[in-house]
């Protein structure tokens, strides 16, 4: 399968970038390597939002509901259970995919915008229920200083697990979007009509993406407690989740690595435009609106589309 | 706590009063919603921000105008046009140049807006909590079914009705109400005749920022005004014009009273998670009717 799916000049790049990774820590400064390791976490929650809004084309407007619901788990399941810390990492996860379930069961029977506002809604009820509730979650304090094995409780083991697992759920999510399952799930943002008129059950499979990029967030979430040591109330808020559908458009939300620069560009500016001022939603805000008018399909697309390596009318006939 | 002693037929009223007065409020402000929702097609996320500017103008027109009632009652006449023209100028010099592009995009440049918005008003207020008086007419209590009841909710209660009543004949008697109503159905159909649509969703849009603006200046003297009271709102009126059906103003109106009934009850029963009542009211709602409780106009 892998022979399929992968051939070796489309390796060389990520191969190359990942080893550079890899001998990366020990060189630069500790701060860098904190920034870096935000990126992932951050690459692999756009990349999961990406699943079902590029390729799936749903409006999934509140996908941080699901990451703030993988970090929560596991930040209380370490802080108030003694069980192994394994099962504390796996549940995480599969609590956001229960929950995704539950909520896309919900929306996946109202379509389009419907479908993003009661999503916004119900991730809301979630963001409330973690904002109210001080004694379980504290508040809006949050939690700090979550224990963590001593393995990964430094910046650099924090580090090298966090591109690990980010490398793996890449790989992952590249064989699902090679897959029958991700082919067919593309048809559908397409054309949803004709799918169901060859005998594609279209819901079932909408609901199926929402339940695997859930998942995938929820990873996200647990290696945000991992980086960071700590869980708030504003990871499940809505203005977050809809910076993180910004990172999509921002990378180009028709390609594969577009989520994954679109995070690093972000994750970067807010750090160091954060130095010099306090008004970064301003900033946000303007290039939102740069990029809506100028690069809608994004800085990877736009690299794509020069390099030639995609053909315009491919973009073109996907944002429609 | 004694159930007994909260429960009583007066508390229960009185809370009516207040859960119905909050109504109001939220239905101007997403009968507002609901009209940009039903002509253009997309849901305003700015308009928590608008709402937010109507208060802060409300304020600061109010400490202009020298102050005391008749600086009150010129400020809340004033602020909604003062949010309108900030409407105004977003929609002529950026919004309507993407009517012809997905509404994906219409809708992430209202959010756009909205991050802009907000931090304007950070640098333009401050980030302190301001309060307005309200005019000494409407101060104190009044007395009904014999617990006291503000009379600055009462006041809401007039002005909600007023509004819907503008607002509908607006939309049903007047040219272009009605030309309004026609784009929502069938733009195409309407530029077809010979009407320029573009300045059609214009007028859409500031009337329904206008609105927003009115409910901010409205709430001011009940609230401390201060930022973040976008957030609060906008979602509130993103799950009242859903459960109405989008587009609906009467939608809109039914949509409030189940959100601020639910709400003014769920502090009777329990304060701490009086936030989840409305939401479980929506879950409700929409299991029962998909799309909303009346229909949508699209």
């Amino acid at each position: 399968m892998f022979k399929d799916v992968f051939n070796l000049k489309s390796l060389v790049l990520p191969g190359a970038i990942f080893v550079v990774l890899l001998i990366l820590p020990p060189i630069i400064p500790r701060f860098y390597t904190y920034i870096l390791a935000v990126i992932f976490v951050t690459a692999l929650l756009a990349m999961s939002l990406n699943m079902v809004v590029g390729h799936g084309g749903l409006f999934q407007f509140h996908h941080g509901a699901f990451y703030g619901v993988g970090a929560y788990t596991v930040a209380l399941m370490l802080t108030k259970t003694s069980l192994p810390i394994w099962a504390c990492f796996v549940a995480g996860p599969i609590m956001a995919a229960l929950v995704g379930l539950l909520i896309g069961a919900f929306c996946i029977r109202l379509t389009r915008l419907y479908f993003g506002m009661l999503q916004i809604s119900l991730g809301s009820l979630v963001w409330a229920i973690a904002f109210r509730w001080y004694d379980l979650t504290g508040g809006d304090d949050g939690m700090h200083g979550i224990p963590m094995p001593p393995i990964i409780s430094s910046s650099k083991g924090a580090y090298y697990f966090a591109l690990i697992i980010l490398a793996i759920c890449m790989i992952v999510i590249y064989l699902i979007f090679k897959s029958p399952f991700g082919a067919t799930l593309q048809a559908i943002r397409d054309n949803p009509d004709r799918c169901e008129a060859i005998g594609i059950n279209v819901k079932r499979h909408q609901l199926i993406a929402i339940v695997i990029a859930t998942f995938f967030a929820g990873i996200a979430g647990v290696l945000f407690v991992v980086v960071e040591g700590s869980v708030f109330p504003d990871l499940l808020f809505w203005v977050y989740s809809l910076e993180i559908f910004i990172m999509c458009l921002l990378g180009g939300w028709f390609t594969f690595a577009g989520p994954i620069l679109g995070a690093a560009i972000m994750v970067s500016l807010r750090t160091f435009v954060g130095i010099y001022t306090e008004y970064w939603t301003l900033i946000l805000g303007i290039i939102l609106i740069l990029l809506i008018f100028f690069l809608p399909e994004g800085v990877w697309g736009y690299v794509l589309e020069k390099l030639g390596s995609r053909p315009k009318e491919a973009i073109e006939k996907g944002s429609k | 706590m004694d159930i007994g002693q909260v429960f009583t037929f007066s508390a229960l009223g009185s809370q009516f009063l207040v859960g119905l007065s909050r109504a109001m409020i939220l239905f101007i402000v997403s009968a507002g919603m609901s009209f940009v929702l039903g002509v253009l097609r997309v849901p305003n996320i700015a308009h928590g921000s608008l709402y937010m500017i109507g208060a802060f103008s409300a304020f600061s027109l109010a400490n202009l105008f020298g102050g005391g009632s008749g600086g009150f009652w010129l400020a809340l006449i004033a602020a909604p046009f003062v949010v309108a023209i900030v409407a105004l100028v977003a929609e002529r010099s950026l919004f309507c140049h993407l009517y012809e592009r997905e509404h994906l995009m219409l809708l992430l440049f209202t959010f756009a807006l909205m991050l802009i918005l907000g931090d304007l008003v950070k640098m333009f207020w401050g980030a302190d909590y301001r309060s307005i008086m309200a005019p000494d007419a409407l101060q104190g209590f009044v007395s009904i079914l014999g617990s006291p009841f503000p009379r600055y909710n009462l006041f809401l209660l007039i002005v909600g009705p007023l509004v819907g009543i503008g607002l509908w004949f607006f939309s049903n008697k007047t040219k272009i109400g009605k030309i309004a109503r026609a784009a929502a159905v069938d733009r195409e159909m309407v530029g077809a005749i010979g009407i320029n649509v573009s300045w059609v969703f214009a007028f859409a849009f500031v009337l329904g920022c206008f609105l927003a603006g009115l409910g901010g200046a409205l709430v001011s003297p009940m609230v401390s005004v201060s930022i973040g009271m976008d957030h609060d709102i906008i979602m509130e009126a993103f799950l009242i014009v859903t459960i109405g059906g989008l587009g609906n103003m009467w939608g809109a109106l039914v949509g409030s009273l189940i959100f601020g009934l639910t709400q003014s009850y769920g502090v009777l029963f329990w304060p701490q998670f009086a936030i989840v009542f409305p939401y479980i009211a929506v879950v409700i709602v929409l299991t029962w009717r998909p799309r909303g409780m009346l229909k949508s106009v699209w």
